[in-house]
């Protein structure tokens, strides 16, 4: 039997959604796999929302706004592409990102809307089905998802997006101005030591453990490992178990 | 029943055969019956008409519902008119949420009815689980100030200060120089009928005896405050405050003329600027017999990209004007493009040609020289340098942004283009708006103009402003954003981000507030903010989750 992908659609009411009326009203088929949530604006999809629909066992997530220049809402979808960029690093880290995409689609574009969706539906196909749905993967894969809905709910991370444009036209508030390839970088570090944290979140959420052993456990050294717990604490996530012969061990006192 | 009591009634539309011929109406209405808090639902022939809204209206009432769902078209069509049909039935509109498995279901799957069908499912299950969470909003009014501000006393800003006046508005006219007038008062004749700048300034007296306008002369404007219908504007006139009041602002600041200092040995004398010539036309002082004009000097370049749009008809005018005095006067443009759009302006050009105007056309990489006896040009087309004796070299300088553009832009609120002139909503769509609502752009602040498009810019620009001033009351959205200030630390990404300027720090209480007013609800400031702590009315995450869970779980 042929895989049929389960395949949601973020369209911003302005443009996109406009187009896939258009494509109604020019009775223009297209495969029946999306199903859409309207959204008044491409940049009101909050990265969390992709970790969630992945979480739930949807196989791709498709964003779609304005044409860049064109959003009704004047710059919208700008930060729609800055905070998917985010979300597709995020996800490139667990081989997830090939199951999204971020497309522009007017409210003249009727015939686009419905070759997007087509594109969209065979690739996924081609891709199959979700691991988050594969009963042998599905716990790691799950952890591996939550660990990028954590990347993305985490305050540190989503400040730096939100001011992304501020911080590489008009610079912090010492009026550095970050180049975009620095800001890259920085995104990317901050994305691999969310991912991190919430590892040893997961490696310590019942049982109290020393820095050692979850370096062992999820193979970082131990030094990082410490540098991670003291933030973590810092956050209130984290706090000492209990000291055994000088060495501490640390557990999650946080549900996250 | 308690209050608590989600009821969800489902209105399933046959839309005729639209849908009804392609999806099975009735699994769908039996289905939704299935589904959590929905303790009606049924199908119509068409949910839109008389027979439809009725039985909205009776089931609001005969099932106690209080969240209505109509799955037919798009809510882009008809959203307005279910809501307005709970409204009637005594059900907050924001109550009703609508489902589209037409538009997007039964015109695009019309040879897969089953799975029509059970996307139409998914779609009404999603549905169905907003609706639970949705949440009674209120539409807010806010009265409106019947006058407005214009600032900038220029033809564009006369014109619109006097269009509204005459419509009965109260008009405060700004300008910081001692007279109005603008660049006008500098103009000997205005094309293309060539009569004389004064008697469009006469304008002036008009204003000046306006009893609805207030002109405030020498003024500069200090701060600006408030929102669409209720400004406030503090100007100092002769060291003394004033604050004025306004409904709506007119931006009408025009431009200044780029200073010919340093272009082609500018001397003033024998090489002069276009604005120049005009004062000498205008005292009937020219004396020169070979005259060579100089086009895009200081503009298309990499410094300032732009056309100034106005320079190739004032030297056309120009032109004119002296070959009419002096037929026997020589008269050379050299040009990169000319650009006369438009059947009076072309019409225009052919007249300078029939008078012997001789036009030489110069690439930018070789601009012309200016040498001690002539002037040398190389030419593409007969790929040498030809030279013409001058007595008289004259420069067409752009009309550049005014240097205090920024610091009134930044009292607006309003953007900027690179240029810094002030940059309009839309290109297309709304060219004298500003993103902020209540502020309008007219005349050479937005992009070098001429008199005529001032004056159409200028109208433009008061009849929108007449479209906020003539209305009592201004209803504003219910589902915009709002700040939950325990959660909020204070980090202000969301003022940056907002395009609306919606958002601010409140001084007294240092707290982030969103103002209801002039939010839109695009939703931006809430999907980036890093606590969480931005709730988007009618779009709630919890909202928005809870139909991405529903469909990824409901297998």
């Amino acid at each position: 039997m042929v895989f049929e992908p389960k395949i949601l659609g973020f369209l911003c009411n302005w443009c996109s959604y406009a187009g896939a009326d258009l494509a109604g009203v020019s009775r223009i088929q297209y495969p029946t796999n999306v199903r859409v949530i309207r959204v008044m604006c491409s940049g009101r999809i909050d990265p969390v929302f992709i970790a969630e629909a992945f979480i739930n066992g949807i196989d791709g997530v498709l964003v779609l706004g304005c044409h860049l220049g064109d959003c009704h809402y004047i710059s919208g979808n700008y930060e729609a592409e800055l905070k998917m960029k985010m979300v597709s690093k995020s996800l490139s880290m667990i081989n997830f990102s090939d199951r999204i995409r971020l497309d522009w689609v007017s409210a003249a574009e009727g015939n686009r809307f419905a070759q997007i969706v087509s594109d969209f539906t065979e690739h996924i196909r081609k891709l199959g089905p979700s691991p988050a749905k594969n009963k042998k993967l599905k716990k790691q894969i799950i952890d591996n998802l939550n660990a990028v809905k954590f990347a993305l709910s985490d305050t540190r991370l989503r400040a730096l997006v939100a001011r992304q444009r501020e911080l590489t036209t008009e610079g912090n508030v010492y009026g550095e101005i970050i180049s975009n390839e620095e800001f890259e970088e920085i995104l990317n570090n901050a994305i691999d030591n969310e991912i991190i944290r919430h590892e040893i979140l997961e490696k310590i959420k019942n049982k109290g453990k020393s820095v050692p052993d979850i370096a062992k456990e999820i193979e970082v050294e131990p030094h990082k490992v410490l540098q991670h717990i003291v933030t973590l604490r810092a956050r209130g996530l984290v706090d000492v178990d209990e000291i055994n012969e000088e060495i501490p061990t640390f557990i999650s006192i946080k549900e996250v | 029943m308690s209050d608590d009591d989600i009821r969800i009634g489902v209105f399933i539309c046959h839309c005729g055969t639209n849908i009804g011929g392609v999806l099975d109406i009735s699994e769908l209405t039996e289905y939704a019956k299935t589904l959590p808090n929905v303790v009606y639902s049924d199908a119509n022939l068409y949910t839109c008409s008389e027979v439809g809204l009725s039985e909205i209206r009776n089931n609001i009432k005969d099932n106690n519902l209080n969240r209505v769902i109509v799955a037919s078209c798009s809510p882009r069509t008809h959203e307005p008119l279910f809501r307005s049909t709970c409204q009637e039935a005594g059900l907050n509109p924001y109550l009703f949420e609508m489902v589209n498995i037409r538009d997007q279901d039964s015109w695009v799957h019309m040879k897969e009815p089953k799975k029509g069908t059970e996307k139409a499912k998914d779609l009404i299950r999603m549905g169905v689980y907003k609706a639970s969470l949705l949440e009674p909003l209120e539409k807010m009014q806010v009265g409106i100030i019947p006058s407005a501000i214009v600032i900038g006393g220029g033809i564009a800003g006369m014109n619109s200060a006097l269009n509204l006046a005459n419509q009965g508005f109260n008009v405060s006219l700004i300008e910081k120089e001692s007279e109005l007038g603008g660049l006008l008062r500098y103009l000997n004749k205005l094309y293309p009928t060539n009569e004389d700048a004064s008697n469009i300034l006469e304008t002036r007296n008009l204003v000046e005896n306006h009893k609805k306008i207030d002109v405030y002369k020498s003024a500069v404007i200090e701060k600006i405050e408030g929102y669409v219908g209720n400004y406030k504007v503090v100007i100092c006139q002769n060291k003394k405050t004033i604050e004025i009041e306004a409904g709506a602002i007119i931006v009408a600041t025009g431009a200044i003329p780029l200073s010919p200092e340093g272009y082609y040995d500018y001397n003033g004398k024998t090489i002069i600027s276009q604005l120049e010539l005009e004062d000498i036309l205008k005292k009937n002082e020219l004396t020169a017999n070979n005259i060579t004009m100089i086009q895009c000097v200081g503009c298309r370049n990499e410094e300032r990209k732009y056309c100034s749009n106005i320079c190739c008809m004032t030297a056309l005018k120009n032109a004119i004007l002296i070959k009419e005095q002096n037929p026997d006067a020589n008269v050379n443009i050299i040009f990169r493009d000319i650009q006369t759009q438009g059947v009076t302006y072309e019409a225009y050009y052919r007249i300078a040609r029939e008078k012997g105007i001789l036009f030489i056309k110069y690439v930018p990489e070789k601009p012309p020289v200016i040498k001690k006896d002539q002037i040398e040009v190389y030419n593409e087309f007969l790929n040498q340098v030809i030279g013409f004796p001058f007595d008289l070299v004259v420069l067409s300088m752009p009309l550049i942004a005014n240097k205090d553009s920024e610091h009134l832009a930044k009292m607006l609120k309003v953007p900027l283009e690179e240029n810094n002139f002030f940059l309009e909503a839309h290109v297309k769509l709304r060219p004298v708006d500003f993103a902020t609502d209540g502020v309008f752009v007219c005349g050479s602040a937005h992009w070098p103009a001429d008199i005529s498009e001032s004056i159409s810019q200028s109208n433009a620009a008061a009849s929108r402003a007449s479209t906020i001033l003539s209305k009592e009351m201004l209803e504003v959205e219910g589902s915009t954003a709002e700040v939950n200030s325990e959660l909020c630390v204070g980090c202000e990404a969301c003022i940056k981000m907002c395009p609306y300027s919606a958002i601010y720090k409140d001084e007294d209480t240092d707290i982030v507030v969103v103002n209801k007013v002039v939010c839109k609800g695009c939703g931006v400031c809430g999907a980036s903010c890093p606590q969480n702590a931005i709730t988007i009315h009618h779009f709630t995450s919890d909202q928005l989750i809870a139909e991405i869970v529903t469909y990824g779980g409901g297998e």
